[in-house]
């Protein structure tokens, strides 16, 4: 099948990405010289919250929406064996998105839209950073339509058939982004921009946190999910095995897609405009999300078991040593999985409601996302650009032993920093901090661990050139090779031959979430047009 | 469909400890009321300095008649008002705090005082110190270019000490009322 319209999608949306990525990477390195205040030739707050911003915006937004785009286009074209419905809109979506970044960018580098990327009213940016991550958000619109789409085309083509798990979780993606972005998006649209231009006096702080808290924590799934849908469909059959079960595989996506929506307020703990019994609601959610993820870990791992035990391995952890530890994707999956379950076990601390009060905004909250986001989510992209590359440039990966030594070093430089972000949290340090500025005995217990993060930083920089080079020097380098083969997505050890309706379509699904997002969220947002509320001017930084 | 006894068994071991965690979390909030600060009271962060309770001859550490200590505190780029305040160890404090401009947060390291301080709703913590000592006052939400700067301290005296420093205040308070009224009658 002639797929060149996927693979230029593909290859375009991923190298906006991880251009994106790469730049990111130096403001990541810049941040932690600059905070730790040994370099005063480097001190400047203004230059750092530009920096943090931009950081933020590029890794948590552009990296992520465009990846998942490209792999999304990739997927659904590759595993469904059709061709990208409306490849003309989705060039259109790839434009507008790509024009919001550049929007956006603008304001962000000159220091015009120094809120962070959690934006955090009522201090206020330049309109035009709004507009610009308003644009990009309406291009992702445009790939999940067509995810949808192409998702029913199949379906009608195959009726009764079970619709490839690939495209099952990329379009349970899809409708969880769609889901998602209506928070972020009424705050944008309904309260920034129009202050912003000056056409609303005020805006309430506490409904812009609502509505941003709606978006969240379902964001991070939506950043997350393509991690996971490498580990299913991808690493059983890279480690040499098969997936354990394609059934669990399912129910784990879709309970995670309905239980990450209604649980966004566990972002407002400490928050005084919501009562303790919604926020305790959320926490209980918050624990439910937990378990897709569990079991996630048991698919997966009993995967690579099994592929361990093929391979020859013996006893009950020998299987681990007969691993193909030199396949990129394998190591991945390992690497990424050591880091989730440290991450998670942060989580579990900051989901715990009251416990939550000693972190909250500590230096221990980027310690714990950078681990999960940055760690398991990131380091799945570049094994899944690593297995993809081959494919789309027709070209054999430049060299498999470059790429371990990135996965290592990028699993190494992140231990090393947030082992220390983490210890800072808990020694008090607040977060989003450009130097230490308190006179007081406390600090001084700091400034060991912000040595050691300058340390894992450089690590990380490294590496991150590193992957960078080996993407470039695959696609553009001078080789006669050429490399033929198709995407291997791995069998169940139990071929699924038919499903229930509810596991193979979205329909209840949707019907299920509108419920849930109705109870957790109705009273929390109509709370604020019923109370006497006053709303606050817009201020600079 | 085809879900394996093993993978069923992890599924009730997963459940379990959600549960459990949920149980112990639940307990604490509903048993022994600790819960996150949540009292949705607004007030209008832009006449702040027109509000009684918020005024700023009112803000600091307050004693009603009953010995309850309402400690009363305004955020605004960049510290916390009053600046510096004292506080007795091993005593139940109910903070109240309300912000003039921005969005801040504050946590005392190493204690469970923290809140996010929203324009528009007081938010009230209720906390004590064991430890007696100089306790920093951090603003841990990112509020304008200078928010590195805004930090307060709180001191944490023994209870026999803070008593007794408060009984000589209020008598130096008392001798210059009577003072003060005395000259008004002459």
């Amino acid at each position: 099948m002639n797929n060149t319209t996927a693979k230029n999608l593909a290859l375009s949306h991923m190298w906006v990405a991880f251009t994106a990525f790469i730049v990111a990477c130096f403001m990541g390195q810049f941040q932690v010289l600059e905070r730790s205040g040994l370099f005063e030739s480097l001190t400047s707050i203004s230059l750092y919250f530009t920096s943090v911003s931009t950081h933020g915006v590029l890794m948590a937004y552009v990296l992520t929406t465009f990846f998942i785009m490209g792999f999304g286009y990739y997927t659904a074209s590759d595993s469904l064996k059709i061709p990208i419905w409306n490849p003309k809109l989705a060039w259109a979506g790839f434009v507008i998105a790509l024009l919001g970044v550049v929007i956006a960018a603008v304001p962000l580098l000159s220091g015009l839209a120094s809120v962070l990327y959690t934006f955090y009213p009522p201090v206020t940016a330049h309109v035009a950073f709004y507009i610009g991550v308003t644009l990009l958000v309406v291009g992702s619109w445009v790939w999940c339509g067509i995810m949808i789409v192409m998702f029913y085309q199949w379906k009608k083509s195959n009726p009764g058939k079970v619709v490839p798990l690939a495209m099952f979780a990329t379009t349970a993606n899809a409708l969880l982004w769609l889901w998602t972005s209506v928070g972020v998006a009424a705050e944008v649209l309904f309260q920034l921009i129009p202050v912003a231009l000056g056409l609303m006096d005020t805006l309430d702080p506490g409904l812009a946190r609502t509505l941003f808290a709606w978006t969240l924590h379902p964001i991070v799934y939506f950043w997350l999910i393509p991690a996971y849908t490498a580990f299913y469909v991808f690493v059983p059959k890279q480690a040499g095995g098969y997936l354990f079960s394609d059934e669990a595989a399912r129910m784990a996506l879709i309970v995670l897609v309905v239980f990450s929506l209604p649980i966004g307020m566990h972002h407002l703990y400490m928050d005084p405009e919501h009562a303790s019994g919604w926020k305790l609601l959320h926490g209980v959610g918050t624990f439910i999300v937990a378990l897709p993820t569990l079991v996630t870990g048991f698919t997966v791992i009993a995967s690579l078991e099994i592929a361990g035990r093929l391979r020859g391995g013996k006893g009950l952890f020998g299987w681990i040593g007969s691993l193909p530890w030199s396949n990129p994707m394998t190591l991945g999956v390992i690497l990424s999985l050591l880091m989730l379950i440290l991450g998670g076990f942060g989580g579990i601390v900051n989901a715990s409601y009251a416990m939550n009060a000693m972190i909250h905004n500590t230096a221990w909250v980027p310690g714990h996302f950078h681990l999960i986001f940055a760690g398991t989510t990131v380091i799945m992209y570049f094994t899944i650009a690593y297995y993809l590359w081959p494919f789309l440039c027709k070209k054999p990966l430049v060299s498999n032993s470059l790429a371990l030594v990135q996965l290592w070093t990028w699993f190494i430089g992140m231990s090393i920093m947030t082992t220390p972000w983490h210890v800072l949290g808990l020694l008090g340090q607040p977060r989003r901090i450009s130097s230490v500025q308190y006179n007081n005995v406390l600090t001084m217990t700091w400034e060991p661990y912000e040595i050691l993060m300058i340390l894992g930083g450089l690590v990380l920089l490294s590496s991150a050139c590193l992957f960078f080079y080996i993407l470039v020097k695959t696609q553009f380098g001078a080789t006669t090779e050429v490399f033929v083969g198709e995407v291997e997505y791995a069998e169940p050890l139990h071929e699924v031959k038919e499903l229930p309706e509810y596991l193979n379509d979205f329909r209840l699904w949707n019907k299920v979430i509108a419920v849930l997002m109705f109870i957790s969220f109705g009273v929390p947002i109509l709370q604020f047009f019923f109370m006497d509320t006053y709303g606050s001017s817009a201020w600079g930084y | 469909m085809h879900i394996d006894p093993l993978e069923k068994k992890w599924v009730l071991i997963s459940l379990g400890m959600s549960a459990l965690f949920v149980s112990i979390i639940m307990i604490d909030a509903l048993f022994h009321s600790v819960n996150a600060p949540s009292n949705v009271e607004t007030i209008d962060s832009r006449k702040i300095h027109l509000s009684k309770e918020f005024a700023e001859d009112n803000l600091g550490v307050q004693v009603a008649d009953n010995g309850d200590i309402t400690v009363r505190m305004v955020a605004g780029r960049y510290a916390f008002f009053p600046k510096k305040i004292i506080l007795p160890a091993e005593t139940k404090i109910t903070f109240r705090w309300v912000s003039m401009d921005v969005l801040h947060g504050v946590h005392m390291p190493m204690t469970n005082m923290s809140t996010m301080i929203v324009p528009g709703y007081v938010a009230q913590v209720e906390s004590s110190f064991p430890r007696p000592g100089e306790y920093p006052m951090l603003c841990n939400e990112y509020c304008g270019l200078g928010h590195d700067h805004m930090w307060s301290k709180a001191f944490v005296i023994d209870k026999e000490e803070w008593e007794a420093k408060r009984a000589k205040e209020s008598a130096a308070l008392n001798t210059t009322a009577i003072a003060k009224e005395e000259s008004n009658n002459e």
